[in-house]
C-alpha cells in the first residue's frame, strides 16, 4: 500500500480537478492492467531464443548413440511400426495404409500438431490416444495397451514422418481451457519435495542434478528410447517419471492432466524440430 | 518377437580385416527388476550367440544379466573368400534367433583400389 501511496498521492483539495482526473485515469488503468494477470502469465518464461532439444543437455555417449543410423536403439521399433502400418488388423482387417497411404506423406507434420483435440468425443489426445482411438473405431481390433510395443511402435513412425519439422501446437478454441490448466500445473510446487516443474526446467535447466544435466523439459523427441528403461517410452512416461521425481501423487494411466501437461509444453517448445529416432538417459 | 540388424561394409576386398556390428532386439530381462504394474519379470536373457562362417565358430559370446537390453555386439574379422555368415542365438525361454548374411569378398586379384 505504501508504494500505492506514493504512486497516487491522496488528492488534497487544493488541487486543481484536472489533475484529479488523470490521477483517477492513470488509477484506473493499472487497475486494469493487474486484471491481466492471466494473460500475462501466457508471455514465454523460456524465451523462443531460448529454446533447447534435450539433445542439448545429454552427454557424447548419448548424441553419438542417437546420430548413429544402425546403433540407434529406437531403431528396431522404427522398423515394427513401419511393419504394422501395412498390416491389416481387425474384424475390418484394414491396415492404417488401406486409408492413410503412405506415412511419410499423408502423416507429415501430424506430430507437430498434438495434443489436439477429437472432434467426436471433445477431448484432448495425444498422438497415441488417436492411434487406440483408429484402432478399436475404424480397424475395430483389439485395443493396444499405453506403452505396448506395438502402439509406440506405430507412434514413433508416425511422428518420424514429421522429421524436422517445428512443433506447432494449437492453444486456441476448446484446447484453451486444457492449455491454462497445463499451465497452471507446470507452475505448481507440488509433492513431498514440493517443487514446481518451472523451478528445474525454466530456472534451472543446465544445472546438474547428480550427474545429469538438468534438461528443459522439451517433448520435441518422443517417443523416446530411454537407456534407464531400456525401452522406447512415451511423454506421458516420462511425465510420470518427474512426478515420481518430486514424490507427488501420480494421475492414473491416460488421465487427460498427462495430455494437459503435454499441450502446455508442445506450445512451450514452438519451433523446436521434431527430433526422432531419439535417444535419451 | 525378436529381430536383428547386421551392419558389414558394403566392399570387402580380400585379407581385409573388416567390422561387423550386430544389433539384437531383446528385452535382456534380468530377473531383478518389475514391470509397471510391480510384478517381477522373469529372468530372460540371450545365453549363448555365435557367428559361423563357412563351418567354423569365428566369435562367440555369452552374455549375463549384466547386458541391457538390445544388445549390440561388435567385432572383427578376416575374410579371404565369399560365404554365409551364420548367427545364432539362445535366450532363457529357449527361443532360438537366427541371422544369415551373403558376405561378398573381392577377390584380391580382382580389386582396383589402392593397397594400403
Amino acid at each position: 500500500m505504501p508504494r500505492l501511496f506514493c504512486l497516487f498521492p491522496l488528492p488534497s483539495a487544493k488541487q486543481p480537478r484536472s489533475v484529479l482526473r488523470q490521477r483517477l485515469l492513470a488509477a484506473v488503468l493499472l487497475l486494469l492492467s493487474l486484471g491481466h494477470v492471466s494473460v500475462m502469465a501466457q508471455q514465454r518464461l523460456l524465451p523462443l531464443d531460448k529454446v533447447q532439444s534435450g539433445l542439448a543437455f545429454t552427454g557424447p555417449e548419448i548424441l553419438e548413440l542417437q546420430a548413429d543410423d544402425f546403433a540407434n536403439p529406437a531403431l528396431p521399433y522404427l522398423d515394427k511400426g513401419a511393419k504394422l502400418w501395412s498390416q491389416g488388423a481387425g474384424k475390418a482387417d484394414k491396415s492404417c495404409e488401406s486409408c492413410h497411404g503412405d506415412s511419410n506423406s499423408s502423416m507429415k507434420g501430424v506430430a507437430t500438431r498434438y495434443p489436439a483435440i477429437d472432434k467426436a468425443s471433445k477431448k484432448l489426445y495425444n498422438l497415441e490416444d488417436r492411434i487406440r482411438n483408429c484402432r478399436t473405431k475404424q480397424q475395430k481390433a483389439s485395443d493396444w495397451a499405453l506403452e505396448s510395443d506395438e502402439l509406440l511402435a506405430v507412434s514413433l513412425y508416425v511422428t518420424s514422418a514429421s522429421n524436422g519439422m517445428p512443433v506447432q501446437a494449437n492453444i486456441e478454441g476448446k484446447a484453451k481451457s486444457h492449455f491454462e490448466n497445463g499451465q497452471k500445473i507446470f507452475m505448481t510446487r507440488q509433492g513431498q519435495l514440493n517443487m514446481a516443474c518451472t523451478q528445474c526446467h525454466d530456472q534451472r535447466y543446465g544445472i546438474k542434478l547428480y550427474t545429469d544435466k538438468l534438461s528443459q523439459g522439451q517433448p520435441n523427441a518422443y517417443p523416446a528410447y530411454r537407456i534407464e528403461w531400456q525401452r522406447l517410452a512415451s511423454l506421458e512416461r516420462r511425465l510420470r517419471f518427474c512426478y515420481n521425481g518430486v514424490r507427488a501423487e501420480i494421475p492414473a494411466w491416460g488421465h487427460g492432466v498427462m495430455r494437459d501437461i503435454s499441450l502446455y509444453l508442445m506450445w512451450r517448445a514452438q519451433g523446436l524440430n521434431i527430433e526422432v529416432p531419439s535417444v535419451r538417459k | 518377437m525378436t529381430a536383428a540388424r547386421l551392419q558389414v561394409p558394403a566392399r570387402i576386398v580380400e585379407g581385409d580385416v573388416f567390422k561387423l556390428r550386430l544389433l539384437v532386439q531383446h528385452p535382456m530381462d534380468s530377473g531383478f527388476l518389475r514391470n509397471l504394474e510391480g510384478v517381477l519379470v522373469k529372468r530372460n536373457v540371450i545365453r549363448h550367440l555365435q557367428c559361423i562362417f563357412h563351418s567354423k565358430e569365428v566369435f562367440r559370446v555369452e552374455p549375463t544379466t549384466g547386458t541391457a537390453a538390445n544388445p549390440l555386439f561388435e567385432f572383427y574379422l578376416r575374410a579371404t573368400t565369399s560365404g554365409e555368415l551364420y548367427f545364432r542365438w539362445v535366450d532363457d525361454k529357449g527361443y532360438i534367433g537366427e541371422l544369415r548374411h551373403n558376405l561378398v569378398v573381392i577377390p584380391a586379384n580382382q580389386s582396383t583400389a589402392p593397397k594400403t
